[in-house]
């Protein structure tokens, strides 16, 4: 008999079979939220999961928590209005680059800005997985896509640095090779008020990496090989390219009143 | 702490009223985006809801505001939104999402002239066919249409305990005209208030079935946080809510979410009727347009024309009955709304030949007088 997996009552076993490709990081970042739910020892039954569409996006659909599967680009729109309205519960949305930062980007500044209380993990493949490989807000400049075909005229988002900027009071990127450090990541956030954010940089074997001659050990070398941990550094600073470097690690922990914290103290406090 | 009733008489404005009636039915989020002419509602919202340990906040944009009701709804709280074309446009998607996940919810739209940005302070009803068909995909919804600010305060509470029931979100297709006039308004003792709320579900909470129907084809309806351990997808899905990607499982969630609307019909829809015992003409209308209409009719019958007005309150799902009843034994319909025709399309279409149907309408800017209606009464069949 196999043994029990130490996440089984954290996942939903009869969804498994998942849809994630082999290679592909998906599995390893979620992993990696699941064991940060465990290690933060919050109330299971008050942790709820948000997710978008795409490939990451199918996060919802595995864990054993209440989820919430929603559409293209709004699970951030839905994750505030379920906070906002029970603010007991732990509000994780878990989605890919395409659907935060390109359909969702607006909502994504925005809930940053308002610091609504939220653990917003994106997982960066670099590009669409799901629909076949099309060039996202966070394709490289030059990389190859089925829409680039010959090199991706635009330049990426720097997703720390537009998180900071919108007002995020927990900031960091890893790979998904540093496992251990994500996972602390993502507790920290959890445990933590206020809007977090965690971007989990992702192979795509399947579609990107396919189209920019990578394999799946190249982008495991460059992960290992080119990664740089410097908490603390400014988002301004912090490229995530795989020749010059990829900067990693936690670079913002701040404190700043949440939107309910707010809302409560201007609102409510007459009685 | 000012209560949720405003017992007592009051010279409020329609989209007032239906904050108030929002309120009155046990709202607890309002989810919004500034747009004329409803913008009144979330400023009044924004004001009101604390005072009942409610939250309001003004989302980035109506897409995000329809997605923060569902998500508020699936909290627990009862949830609206209000807006106008352009934003009920942006609303469609996530509206799909409600009717897929079956969110209780209201949305209000205080209608104005399209295409595109119109007319914007002025009165319109040219989203009735994007109420029925917005929002990609085939379902069914419930739409009504208030014609006064008492009727949108009373339409407002019977929206929630719709959507609630039904869970289902439930449209009010009110208008500029009737949203910024100001007239009398009763609210009754709370106590004389109906509130119903969503069925709930009862027994052992693991392996707890999100989407297996209960009474009337409803499932019970668990919040977030209430240890459910629901999923929860826009994707068709089975009973567990899990995604299935057959034919088969589409036919069985689409069939049941059409016909818990289609096969309690006649207990969500309401039409008033007016003169119509003896009528051989029969006007049809909602809203503002079928508060003229009842005067023309009045007008015709000193006239010794027989007409008779039939009023929707409830425009979907449409009382195809009613219709096809009242098209054997009358010489004939006019479609009073102000629009150049669509429910109109419904009145012909129910009619089945039987009797001939006019329009009245016109593509909006202004209400359409009773003379504009007494003159065709005059001169139709
Ligand atoms: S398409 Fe790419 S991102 Fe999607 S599951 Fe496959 S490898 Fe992963």
């Amino acid at each position: 008999m196999q043994p029990d997996h130490p996440l089984n009552d954290l996942l939903r076993k009869d969804r498994i079979p998942h849809i994630w490709c082999s290679g592909c990081g998906i599995g390893t970042i979620f992993s990696a939220c699941l064991n940060a739910i465990k290690a933060s020892e919050i109330d299971l039954s008050k942790v709820v999961m948000v997710s978008g569409i795409g490939c990451s996006g199918r996060g919802a659909g595995y864990i054993n928590v209440d989820s919430f599967h929603t559409t293209h680009g709004r699970a951030i729109p839905f994750a505030t209005g379920m906070k906002l309205a029970n603010p007991s519960l732990h509000v994780i949305v878990f989605s890919g680059d395409g659907d935060l930062f390109a359909i969702g980007g607006n909502h994504f500044i925005h809930a940053a800005r308002r610091n609504i209380e939220l653990t917003v993990i994106c997982v960066n493949n670099l590009n669409y997985g799901m629909t076949g490989g099309q060039a996202a807000a966070t394709t490289p400049n030059r990389a190859k896509t089925t829409t680039t075909p010959l090199g991706n005229p635009e330049s990426p988002f720097n997703l720390p640095l537009l998180a900071y900027a919108s007002g995020a009071t927990y900031v960091a990127r890893w790979t998904m090779l540093h496992t251990r450090d994500l996972t602390n990541s993502i507790k920290e956030a959890l445990q933590k008020k206020g809007f977090s954010f965690i971007e989990a940089l992702c192979p795509c074997p399947v579609n990107y990496g396919r189209r920019n001659k990578l394999r799946p050990l190249d982008v495991f070398k460059a992960y290992q090989q080119k990664s740089i941990v410097k908490n603390g550094a400014n988002p301004i600073e912090i490229d995530a390219d795989s020749d010059k470097g990829i900067i990693v690690g936690k670079f913002i922990d701040t404190e700043r009143p949440t939107y309910t914290e707010m809302y409560n103290k201007i609102y409510r406090s007459k009685g | 702490m000012k209560g949720r009733v405003r017992t007592g008489a009051h010279y409020w404005t329609g989209d007032i009223a239906c904050a108030e009636g929002a309120l009155a039915a046990g709202c607890m989020f309002f989810g919004g985006y500034p747009i004329t002419p409803a913008t009144e509602i979330a400023e009044h919202m924004s004001e009101r809801l604390p005072e009942v340990l409610g939250t309001f906040i003004q989302m980035e944009d109506e897409i995000a505001a329809m997605a923060a009701i569902l998500g508020a709804s699936w909290a627990g709280a009862k949830s609206m939104t209000a807006t106008s074309g352009p934003g009920f446009s942006l609303m469609m998607e996530n509206l799909g999402l409600g009717i897929c996940t079956e969110t209780p919810c209201v949305v209000v739209n205080v209608q104005r002239p399209g295409p595109s940005t119109g007319l914007p302070t002025l009165g319109a009803q040219g989203d009735m066919m994007q109420a029925r068909w917005g929002s990609h995909g085939h379902y069914e919804i419930i739409a009504m249409s208030p014609c006064s600010p008492q009727e949108t305060f009373y339409q407002t509470i019977e929206a929630f305990n719709l959507s609630e029931i039904y869970r289902v979100p439930v449209l009010i297709m009110t208008d500029e005209i009737v949203g910024h006039m100001s007239e009398k308004v009763i609210v009754p003792d709370a106590k004389d208030i109906v509130i119903l709320n969503r069925p709930k579900p009862k027994g052992k909470k693991e392996n707890f079935k999100p989407y297996a129907a209960g009474r009337n084809g409803i499932p019970p309806m668990p919040s977030a946080g209430e240890g459910y351990n629901v999923h929860i997808t826009g994707l068709t899905h089975d009973e567990r809510g899990y995604p299935v990607m057959t034919p088969e499982a589409q036919v069985e969630m689409v069939q049941r979410i059409v016909d818990k609307i289609r096969n309690n019909c006649h207990d969500i829809i309401k039409t008033e009727s007016h003169l119509l015992e003896d009528a051989d003409i029969v006007v049809v209308s909602y809203g503002i347009s079928s508060r003229t209409s009842l005067s023309a009719v009045y007008e015709a019958r000193k006239c010794g024309i027989k007409a008779g007005l039939l009023r929707l309150i409830t425009v979907w799902p449409f009382p195809c009955e009613e219709i096809r009843a009242l098209a054997k034994r009358v010489k004939g319909f006019v479609t009073v709304e102000i629009n150049l025709g669509q429910i109109h399309l419904e009145v012909e279409r129910c009619s089945e030949g039987k009797a001939p149907a006019i329009l009245v309408g016109h593509p909006g800017g202004t209400i359409i007088t009773p003379d504009d209606v007494l003159k065709v009464l005059k001169e139709a069949f």
